[in-house]
C-alpha cells in the first residue's frame, strides 16, 4: 500500500455513514464487535444459533436467547460485486464485494469480503467489525492470515489502522507514552507528533524517541489551554489518530490527603485534559473523517479499570478517570457522525512508578502499547489489556455491586 | 518644597526613570518543581471568561490561576517554618512602608556566567562594600546573575540529572546580610532566592531559613537587574493582600535617577 501526497488545493470531501439505524436487540451485536467479539444469540431452549438478532428465537419461539461468543468459521456460498448504491457512504467506495456465508454454527449470513477471499466455495472467518456508524457489520476474512491483509481497501473501511497515518501521543516522558511511540512506529505509522510537557526538565528515553525517524517531540501540557490551542492550530488539521495517555495518578483516597490540590491535579491532566484535547483537536478530526486512505479515524483515551468502579487506596485517581470514561461517551457521540472512533482504553494497575507498591500482575507498558496497536488495527472500541482489567470486567459485568464491595475491603 | 513635590516634580522632568522588574506571567514562564510525591503549587493558567462573543458580547476577560510563588513573586516570612510564628510575617499583615526600600544590586553575572553553582560569600560581598560602601539597613540586596537573560525555559531552569543548578547566596553570606547589615530582604534573578543546589547546604535552603527566620522578605525572578545601578536605586514591591498570604506574584518596580 503505497499513500500518495495529498494535494493541498483539492476539497476534503465530507465523511459520510454507513446506515446506522438498530433495533436495540441488534445492538447486541455492536455490544460485542465493540469489545473485538463476534456474538450471536443463541436459544437456551432448543440451541439454535440465529441471526439477525431478533426478539425471539426463529426455530421455536422462546425469548431465551443468550449472546455467544462465535468462531465465525463457515463457507463462502456466492459472491457478487456492488457497482452501484444510492447510499452515499457506499456509492464513494464502489466497488464493493459482498457475500452469502454459511457459518458452522448455523445461519446464513451476509457480509462484506475481503479481497483476499477467494471465488465459491471457499472457507472464510467471519468477523464482527464496527463500521464508521459505530455500528457492528459482518466481515469475512480469508481462512488464513495473508500479509498486508490489514491493507484491504474495504477493511480499512472498519479498522483504524495506524499504518501510514499521522499520530499524536500526548505524553512521551511516560514508559506508556514511550512504548506507544515505538509501537505505533513498528506498526508502519507515517508520523508520530509526540508530547512533552515541562520542557526544562530532560527525561529518560528523550534521545532515543528523538531518534526515531517518524516522530517530532512538540511541548504540549494539556493542563494548558493556550499550548494545547496553539499545537492544535497547528498540526492538528493532520492528525489521523490522537493518542491521549496523558495522566496524572497519585495514591491517595480522601482521608489520607488533606485539601483537595492533589484530587484537582488529577482532574487537571485526566479530566480537564481530555476536555481542552476534544475542543482543539475534534473540530479538524471531524473534517478529516474522509481524508482518503489516511484519513483522520481514531481517538484513543488511556483510561483506567478504575473509571468502571473506584478503588478506593487509588481513590481520587479513580474519579477523574470515571470523569474522563462520561466525557469520552460524549466525544464518542460527537465524533460519530465523521467516522471517528472513541477508544476507550481500561488497563488495569500499569507496571509503573505510582503502582509501586501494589503486587503483580500489573501491565508492563509495551504490552499496554501492543494492545492499543491491537485495538486499532481491529477497530475495537473498548479495550481491556491485562488480566487485572479482564477480570474486573467479569465481575463488574456480572454484578457491579458486589464488585464495590468486593473493592472496598 | 515637600519631599513628595520634589520627587513628582523630578518623575515628571524625566529625571527618575522606572524599570520595570518584572518578568510576564504566562504559562511558558518555568515554575517551581518538587518532588511530584509532595503538593505543587499551580503553575500560571489563564482561562478565557469572553472575548467579545456569545459568552460576553462586548467585554474580554479572562480568569487566571496561579500559586502564591507564581513567575516574579515575594516570599513572606511566614512562608518558611522559621518564620512561621513571627509578628507581621504574612503579606496581609507585613507593614506597608516595608514595600519600598533601597536596592544595593551585587553584579554577580561573571561568576555566574562562569559556575552555575555560584554562591555568594561574605568575601564576595565585603570586597564589593570595600567599592560601592557598605550596605544600609532596611535595604533589599539584589544578585544579579543575568539568568534573566536565559530566554530558553530549560536553560533558565538549568536541571541536570543531579537537580537545578543556578546561582544564590552561601549560609554565611545569609547569616552576615541579616545580622551584620540588617536587610530588608534579598532578590534573584533565578527561579529562588537559594541556590538551585542549596537543598544540600546547612542547613538547607538558608536564604529561605535564616532571612523569614529573621522576618525578612525575598524577591525572586526578577529581571532588568542589569538596568539597575549598584546604589541609588529604589525598589517597589507590593505583594497582594492576601489574607495570611505566604507570599504573591507582584509588579516589582525600581526607580533610578537619570544621570
Amino acid at each position: 500500500m503505497i499513500l500518495k501526497k495529498k494535494n493541498p488545493i483539492l476539497r476534503t470531501r465530507l465523511p459520510t455513514l454507513p446506515p446506522a439505524a438498530r433495533s436495540r436487540v441488534a445492538l447486541g451485536l455492536t455490544a460485542a464487535a465493540a469489545l473485538g467479539r463476534f456474538e450471536l444469540q443463541q436459544c437456551s431452549d432448543c440451541g439454535a444459533v440465529q441471526y439477525p438478532p431478533r426478539e425471539a428465537c426463529g426455530s421455536c419461539l422462546s425469548t431465551q436467547l443468550l449472546w455467544k461468543q462465535q468462531s465465525g468459521r463457515g463457507e463462502l456460498l456466492a459472491a457478487t460485486v456492488l457497482h452501484h448504491s444510492n447510499d452515499l457512504f457506499f456509492r464513494e467506495r464502489l466497488p464493493w464485494r459482498l457475500g452469502l456465508i454459511k457459518l458452522e454454527s448455523g445461519p446464513t449470513v451476509v457480509a462484506h469480503l475481503h479481497g483476499a477471499v477467494p471465488a465459491a466455495p471457499a472457507p472464510v472467518r467471519v468477523a464482527a467489525r464496527l463500521d464508521r456508524a459505530g455500528q457492528a457489520v459482518l466481515v469475512a476474512l480469508p481462512d488464513k492470515e495473508t500479509t498486508d491483509m490489514a491493507d484491504d481497501r474495504q477493511l480499512r473501511e472498519f479498522t483504524c489502522d495506524p499504518k501510514l497515518r499521522k499520530l499524536l501521543v500526548t505524553d512521551g516522558k511516560t514508559a506508556v507514552g514511550q512504548a506507544l511511540v515505538k509501537a505505533l512506529a513498528a506498526a508502519g505509522a507515517h508520523l508520530i507528533w509526540v508530547g512533552y510537557a515541562e520542557p526544562w526538565k530532560k527525561f529518560a528515553g528523550f534521545e532515543e524517541l528523538k531518534a526515531l525517524p517518524q516522530v517530532t517531540l512538540v511541548p504540549l501540557d494539556v493542563t494548558d489551554s493556550k499550548n494545547v490551542r496553539e499545537l492544535a492550530a497547528e498540526i492538528g488539521g493532520k492528525v489521523d489518530i490522537l493518542v491521549n495517555n496523558a495522566e496524572c495518578h497519585r495514591t491517595f483516597g480522601i482521608g489520607n490527603r488533606q485539601g483537595v490540590e492533589t484530587a484537582r491535579a488529577e482532574m487537571d491532566v485526566n479530566y480537564f485534559g481530555l476536555l481542552r484535547l476534544a475542543q482543539e483537536f475534534g473540530p479538524a478530526m471531524r473534517s478529516r473523517g474522509a481524508d482518503g486512505l489516511a484519513s483522520a479515524v481514531a481517538w484513543v483515551n488511556l483510561l483506567s479499570i478504575y473509571a468502571l468502579a473506584n478503588f478506593p487506596p487509588h481513590g481520587t485517581f479513580s474519579a477523574s478517570k470515571a470523569a474522563a470514561q462520561s466525557l469520552a461517551q460524549c466525544l464518542r457521540a460527537e465524533m460519530r457522525p465523521a467516522g471517528v472512533r472513541v477508544v476507550n482504553v481500561y488497563p488495569g494497575p500499569i507496571d509503573d512508578e505510582w503502582n509501586q507498591l501494589l503486587l503483580p500482575p500489573k501491565v508492563a507498558p509495551a504490552a499496554l502499547a501492543a494492545a492499543i496497536v491491537k485495538a486499532l488495527r481491529e477497530g475495537v472500541e473498548d479495550v481491556y489489556p491485562g488480566d487485572v482489567a479482564q477480570e474486573w470486567l467479569e465481575r463488574w459485568r456480572d454484578n457491579p455491586k458486589a464488585l464495590e464491595r468486593e473493592l472496598s475491603s | 518644597m515637600s519631599a513628595l513635590s520634589l520627587f513628582t516634580q523630578a518623575f515628571a522632568a524625566g529625571k527618575i526613570r522606572v524599570v520595570d522588574l518584572t518578568q510576564t506571567l504566562s504559562p511558558e514562564f518555568p515554575h517551581i518543581s518538587l518532588p511530584p510525591e509532595m503538593g505543587q503549587a499551580w503553575p500560571f493558567r489563564i482561562e478565557e471568561v469572553s472575548r467579545y462573543d456569545e459568552r460576553g458580547p462586548a467585554w474580554y476577560w479572562n480568569n487566571f490561576s496561579c500559586g502564591e510563588h507564581t513567575g516574579t513573586h515575594f516570599d513572606a516570612p511566614i512562608h518558611w517554618v522559621s518564620g512561621k510564628d513571627l509578628p507581621h510575617n504574612a503579606t496581609d499583615s507585613i507593614p506597608p512602608e516595608r514595600f519600598i526600600g533601597p536596592a544595593f544590586v551585587l553584579d554577580c553575572s561573571k561568576e555566574s556566567s562562569e559556575d552555575a553553582d555560584f554562591l555568594l560569600t561574605v568575601d564576595w560581598i565585603e570586597t564589593w562594600e570595600k567599592k560601592h560602601g557598605r550596605i544600609a539597613p532596611r535595604a533589599w540586596v539584589l544578585m544579579r546573575t543575568d539568568w534573566s537573560k536565559r530566554k530558553d525555559p530549560a536553560e533558565y531552569q538549568n536541571y541536570d540529572d543531579e537537580g537545578q543548578h543556578t546561582p544564590g547566596p552561601d549560609v554565611d553570606a545569609v547569616r552576615f546580610l541579616v545580622d551584620e547589615r540588617d536587610v530588608l530582604g534579598f532578590g534573584t534573578e533565578s527561579i529562588g532566592t537559594d541556590a538551585g543546589q542549596a537543598y544540600h547546604l546547612r542547613p538547607p535552603y538558608p536564604c529561605h531559613y535564616f532571612m523569614h527566620g529573621a522576618g525578612r522578605y525575598g524577591l525572586q525572578c526578577l529581571t532588568n537587574l542589569d538596568q539597575l545601578p549598584p546604589t541609588g536605586a529604589v525598589v517597589v514591591a507590593a505583594p497582594l493582600k492576601i489574607r495570611n498570604g505566604s507570599g504573591s506574584p507582584l509588579r516589582a518596580i525600581a526607580l533610578v535617577e537619570s544621570p
